[in-house]
């Protein structure tokens, strides 16, 4: 029972860091039509600057993790205006594709900072009591993750709030439901597609520092670990930001529980799955989802004539 | 008095729509722009409120002004602020938001006067305020017209285009939504119509247009233009004497070709 707790708890905060990913995914391609794969490399990024502020420069690590989300959301701004702004009507597969360029751009010059000795985050939570983490009822619970459970509802529900109150995410809505009538209102469209590129880097900042912070590092392939993301919302429904979140939390648990009884299974039924397997699990429950609902689980049917 | 001169459009660098468009809407009145299928006349709303750029349309030639300030090629934005509203073809209200948020959205660019203005639609369209926090696109037919045209009202503005408001209403609706033009222009808002029901916007306009293959090949007041007997024939179904309607047949074998006062 412990150990399934111990499972449930680090799978859903896992879930919640990947959610913040997806939900920036998911804000894109609502709002441009475009599957943005340049998120990952946002989120390795976000975690590079983050690292670079409070080990290399030394400032306190509350101001340069401050400093490094506002600078990754300037970074997405940046990129839209620059990149993506002249692509506004050229076909989606053009615009994908120029997505998958920023990808690499961003990562190589990132990878090149990093070299070969992994970087540290310099954050506060591996010093932290017992090796960063507390025992509760018999569960290992780290700091880290406990911090990246809340962190990440308290943006999902502050995000909910934006949508439903202020004028700029209403009109992020509208302007995902039909371009042309939100210009006909008025609405300053490029400024919205803009604010959706900032808050996606805002988000993947946030994911960046809790998918390589504590005792994690920021290495070479910590990106992988960023694109467990793109399953996330393609089980959860490519425009649906519940499906997002949905989704990221049926990752983040598969791919804890079967960490924890991928050994159990193997010896039960005497196979071999072979090692890391809770990496590949989540693309398994991937393509059973997709079998059974091509749209994922909350994603709107798309209906095309053929 | 907001003003097309001239105006030449081309789509996709190829495709000539517009071929020299000029029209006057003088302040205080109701115009409308008629014309069949693919005349046009969305065409030209679209260049006076510049959302030619979605469509990739470019003005090749002519002029548009708003009182003497140009917009040729502004932005759909300072376009609104300006004082034009359009109310596109189809509604096409914020389906998946509700009332009330649709017409917040309208009042984008008027954030200082957002309450009041929800309150002078609702007085418009009481039906409004009883569906406020519904989903916009669980409302009928009418109602979403009603609330395309109240959204456009939201952002003050001196002239008001209507894409089809008729467009697939129970004629009993179509004549409730032209008493509301009526009453909204009566509050100083200038109003052009583009139509298919030609009857309706004739009867409540002052002055019309008439498109055809991209050219104006009419312009009259109303009143003379529903004498005349290429409009009666065209639009109204009428035969020449103007007594009796022609069988479907009969129109179909109409020369469609046939150009105007020719």
């Amino acid at each position: 029972m412990n150990i399934f707790l111990q499972a449930t708890f680090e799978g859903l905060s896992l879930g919640a860091v990947y959610s913040l990913v997806a939900i920036g995914f998911v804000l894109i391609f609502r709002a441009t039509d475009v599957l943005s794969f340049a998120q990952p490399a946002m989120v390795v990024v976000g975690a590079g600057i983050i690292s670079y502020f409070s080990t290399q420069i030394g400032i306190p690590f509350l101001f340069a993790f401050f400093l490094g989300i506002i600078l990754t959301g300037v970074l997405g701004l940046i990129l839209e205006r620059t990149f993506l702004r002249p692509m506004v009507g050229e076909p989606v597969f053009s615009v994908a594709v120029l997505t998958i360029g920023i990808d690499i751009l961003l990562r190589v010059v990132l990878d090149n900072w990093i070299g070969i000795n992994p970087k540290y985050m310099g954050d506060p939570f591996p010093s932290y009591g017992n090796f960063g983490s507390v025992n509760i009822a018999g569960l290992t619970v780290k700091y880290l993750e406990v911090t990246a459970l809340i962190t990440a509802l308290m943006l999902i529900f502050v995000l909910s709030v934006f949508f439903k109150k202020s004028k700029y995410g209403v009109a992020m809505r509208a302007t995902s439901l039909d371009q042309e009538a939100a210009l006909a209102q008025g609405i300053n469209v490029g400024r919205v597609f803009g604010l959706v590129w900032f808050i996606a880097g805002l988000l993947a900042a946030f994911a960046g520092f809790f998918i390589t912070g504590g005792f994690n590092t920021l290495t070479n392939t910590s990106f992988i670990s960023a694109l467990r993301a793109l399953p996330a919302v393609v089980i959860g429904g490519l425009d649906s930001i519940t499906g997002a979140v949905v989704g990221s939390l049926i990752i983040g648990l598969t791919q804890a529980y079967v960490g924890y009884y991928q050994f159990d299974i193997e010896s039960a039924y005497n196979i071999k799955l072979g090692n890391g397997f809770s990496i590949v699990a989540p693309y398994v429950i991937m393509f059973v989802i997709l079998i059974v609902k091509p749209d994922g689980l909350f994603g709107t049917e798309e209906v095309e004539r053929v | 008095m907001l003003s097309v001169q001239n105006l030449e459009v081309v789509y996709q660098d190829v495709i000539l729509v517009l071929r020299g468009v000029s029209f006057d809407i003088p302040k205080g009145q109701i115009v409308s722009l008629l014309g069949s299928n693919g005349s046009g006349k969305t065409t030209a709303l679209r260049a006076i409120t510049g959302l030619l750029d979605t469509q990739n349309g470019d003005i090749t030639k002519g002029k548009i002004f708003i009182e003497d300030e140009e917009i040729t090629n502004a932005q759909p934005s300072k376009i609104v602020q300006l004082g034009i509203a359009q109310v596109l073809e189809g509604r096409r209200i914020f389906s998946e938001l509700t009332v009330r948020e649709n017409l917040r959205l309208g009042g984008f660019t008027a954030n200082d006067s957002i309450d009041e203005n929800i309150e002078r639609v609702f007085t418009l369209f009481p039906i409004l305020k009883d569906r406020d926090k519904n989903t916009a696109g669980y409302l009928s037919g009418g109602e979403q017209q009603m609330l395309a045209i109240g959204r456009a009202l939201m952002s003050n503005p001196k002239y008001l285009l209507l894409d089809e408001p008729s467009l697939g209403l129970a004629p009993k609706l179509v004549q409730q939504i032209s008493e509301l033009i009526l009453e909204i222009n009566s509050q100083g808002v200038t109003v052009l119509l583009v139509e298919q029901n030609a009857n309706m916007a004739l009867k409540i306009s002052s002055h019309g247009y008439i498109m055809e293959t991209g050219n104006i090949v009419m312009d009259n007041p109303s009143s003379k233009l529903l004498q005349d007997q290429d409009v009666q024939e065209f639009y109204l179904g009428l035969n020449a004497e103007g007594t009796e309607r022609k069988s479907f047949k009969d129109v179909k074998h109409y020369k469609r070709k046939k150009r105007w006062l020719s």
